[in-house]
C-alpha cells in the first residue's frame, strides 16, 4: 500500500483501525540467494538496495531479536558528512545525499531534518582541527563553515559563550546540511520497502553457526529456526560481529564497547540544531516529541552488557549544564547503552573476508547511524556483484595488514 | 561503575583505573622476522568474547601499577584479579573447591 494524503484521509474515516501490516513475517525458506545477518538499519538498507538496484529478491534478513532493536533504536540520530579523509568524505557524503531523498524513495517519512550540526571548539587545538576539517571538506565539495562564538550563539541561542566556564567556546564548525532523522522510521521504512520487493525479514531467528563446504566456501547458516542454505552471507551485526564471524573462524580487529545515550522529559521546542562537543563529550539535539536526546561517551572497557557506568552519563550532563545553563533543572527520563564495534582506526570495514562467500559490514563504532543509507547501498553492491563499490573499496579488512588505514581516530580524537 | 579489586590496594571504584585492553598479548621475540599478517595480528586483532575476558587495568589514581583481571563481558562481573607475571587463576577449579 502507498502512503499518500488520500490513503491517510481514507484511513481516518475508519479511525485508523485498518492500516495493513507494513512488512510480512514469513517462515524461513530452505534456501536463499543471499542471507543478511542483522536487521538493523544497515542490514535492512542492504536488503532494500539489493532488491531494488540489483534485482536480488530471493534473499532473507535474519535477526536475533526484533528489527531495529539494536543500535538503530539506541542512537542519537546525528547525520553529517564532514569527515577528514577523502575515503570517509566520499562514503558519508554518499550517505547524506541518499538521506536527502530517502523519504520519497521509500514512500515512508523518515523525518530527515537537516537542521544543522554544529561542532564546538574549546581549545586552540580544537580550533586548528576544526579548521583543517573545514578546508578538507571544502576541497571535497562538502559544506562546512567556521563560526565565531557570537555566530555560534546566533545559530544556537541557548549556547553559553561566556568565559565563565571551564572550557569556553572558542568557535564552531557548522555543517548546515547535517541534522537528524527518526531512527525507528529508518528501520521500518527500509523493512517495508524491502518486504514489498520480496525480501523475507525473519525476526527472532538467531544465527548459531556458519556452514562451509569442502572448499571452505560458505554453504549456509544454522539458525534457531533451522538451517538455511545460501552461498552468500552478509554479516551486519554491529557489536556482535566478532561473535558471528568467530563461527566461521575469522578473527576481527574489533572491540565491542557500551555507548550510552539518554533522553530528558519532553519540553516545548527550545533547541534549534544539533550541537556536538568532542572535547567535553556532549552531543545534544531535541526530538520532535520534545525530549532532549543526549549522547555520552563510550565506557572504558569492552562489554556486551548494553549498560554502562553512571559516571559516563554524569560527565556528559556536567558538560551540557555548563554549555546550556537553561537545562540545569531538566530531569532525565531514560538512559541506556548500545554495543558498538570499534576498529583500531575508527573507520568501518565493508567488504570481503578470507572466507569465500562471507562478507562483512561492521566497525561503524560510535557513528554508524548517519551512514545507514550509504552503507547499505555500497554493501548491497558488494554482496550482489562480489566486488566492492568504488566508495567502499578502501574500507577493506585487509587494510590492517597492508597498513593503509583510514585514520579517523587521529583525525577526530574521540567519538563521532 | 565497576568496583575493581586492585591486587595491591583492595577494592576501589572504577574511576581510579584506566583500562588496558586484552591481557597476555605477547610481544614477538624477534620482531623483524614477523610477516605483515603477524604484525596485524599483534597490533590490531583482539579477542572480543561475549563472556569471560582476560584484560589489563592500571590503577592510575592509586598505586599506579598494572594488573590483570578476568571479567565477564555479558554481566561485567569481575571473577578475579591477579598481579602481572602470575598465571591466570583456574576459575573452574576454584568454583569446584568452593562448592
Amino acid at each position: 500500500m502507498h502512503f499518500s494524503f488520500l490513503s491517510l484521509l481514507r484511513q481516518s474515516f475508519s479511525g485508523h483501525a485498518h492500516w495493513p501490516e507494513q512488512w510480512r513475517s514469513p517462515e524461513p525458506k530452505a534456501a536463499y540467494d543471499a542471507v543478511i545477518v542483522g536487521a538493523g538499519g544497515h542490514g535492512l538498507a542492504t536488503a532494500y538496495y539489493m532488491a531494488a538496484e540489483h534485482k536480488f529478491t530471493n534473499i532473507a534478513v535474519v535477526e536475533r531479536g526484533w528489527l531495529g532493536g539494536g543500535n538503530t533504536g539506541r542512537n542519537t540520530t546525528i547525520i553529517r558528512s564532514n569527515y577528514l579523509w577523502e575515503e570517509s568524505e566520499a562514503l558519508y557524503e554518499h550517505s547524506l545525499k541518499l538521506w536527502e531523498g530517502l523519504s520519497q524513495a521509500l514512500n515512508y517519512n523518515v523525518m530527515f531534518s537537516p537542521r544543522g550540526v554544529m561542532m564546538l571548539a574549546h581549545t586552540v587545538h580544537d580550533v586548528q582541527v576544526a579548521q583543517r576539517h573545514i578546508h578538507a571538506n571544502r576541497l571535497a565539495g562538502i559544506d562546512n563553515e567556521w563560526l565565531s562564538p557570537q555566530q555560534a550563539k546566533a545559530f544556537c541561542p541557548p549556547l553559553n559563550v561566556e568565559k565563565n566556564v571551564r572550557y569556553p567556546v572558542l568557535g564552531a564548525a557548522l555543517q548546515r546540511r547535517g541534522g537528524v532523522a527518526r531512527h525507528d522510521a529508518v528501520a521500518w521504512g527500509y523493512a517495508r520497502a524491502a518486504s514489498a520487493l520480496g525480501v523475507d525479514i525473519i525476526q527472532n531467528c538467531e544465527v548459531t553457526g556458519i556452514r562451509r563446504d569442502a572448499t571452505g566456501a560458505v554453504s549456509g547458516v544454522e539458525t534457531t529456526r533451522g538451517p538455511i542454505r545460501t552461498a552468500r552471507v552478509g554479516v551486519v551485526a554491529a557489536g556482535h560481529t566478532s561473535v558471528v564471524l568467530a563461527m566461521a573462524g575469522v578473527r576481527m580487529p574489533l572491540e565491542s564497547y557500551p555507548l550510552q545515550a539518554l533522553v530528558s522529559e519532553p519540553v516545548k521546542p527550545c533547541f534549534p540544531c544539533v550541537v556536538m562537543s568532542n572535547t567535553i563529550h556532549a552531543y545534544l539535539s531535541q526530538s520532535d516529541k520534545g525530549e532532549l536526546v543526549i549522547g555520552a561517551g563510550t565506557d572504558a572497557y569492552t562489554s556486551y552488557s548494553q549498560t554502562g557506568g553512571l559516571h559516563i552519563a554524569t560527565h556528559t550532563l556536567d558538560a551540557i549544564c555548563e554549555l546550556f545553563p537553561m537545562f540545569r533543572r531538566m530531569r532525565m527520563l531514560r538512559n541506556w547503552g548500545g554495543i558498538v564495534d570499534v576498529t583500531p582506526d575508527r573507520s568501518p570495514i565493508i567488504g570481503k573476508t578470507p572466507v569465500e562467500g562471507l562478507y562483512v559490514n561492521c566497525g561503524w563504532g560510535t557513528g554508524g547511524f548517519k551512514a545507514t543509507p550509504g552503507s547499505g547501498h555500497v554493501f548491497a553492491h558488494t554482496l550482489a556483484t562480489g566486488e566492492p563499490h568504488p566508495i567502499n573499496a578502501p574500507f577493506t579488512l585487509d587494510r590492517f595488514r597492508t597498513g593503509r588505514l583510514i585514520d579517523e581516530a587521529a583525525a577526530a580524537a574521540v567519538a563521532h | 561503575m565497576l568496583l575493581i579489586p586492585c591486587p595491591y590496594c583492595g577494592p576501589r571504584p572504577e574511576i581510579e583505573f584506566r583500562y588496558g585492553g586484552q591481557a597476555h598479548v605477547a610481544r614477538a621475540a624477534d620482531p623483524s622476522a614477523l610477516s605483515d599478517a603477524e604484525w596485524a595480528q599483534f597490533l590490531y586483532l583482539r579477542d572480543n568474547p561475549r563472556g569471560r575476558h582476560a584484560e589489563r587495568w592500571r590503577h592510575t589514581n592509586g598505586c599506579g601499577r598494572f594488573f590483570n583481571c578476568i571479567r565477564d563481558t555479558l554481566t561485567d562481573k569481575i571473577a578475579a584479579t591477579y598481579r602481572i607475571g602470575e598465571t591466570p587463576p583456574d576459575l573452574a577449579a576454584g568454583a569446584e573447591a568452593r562448592r
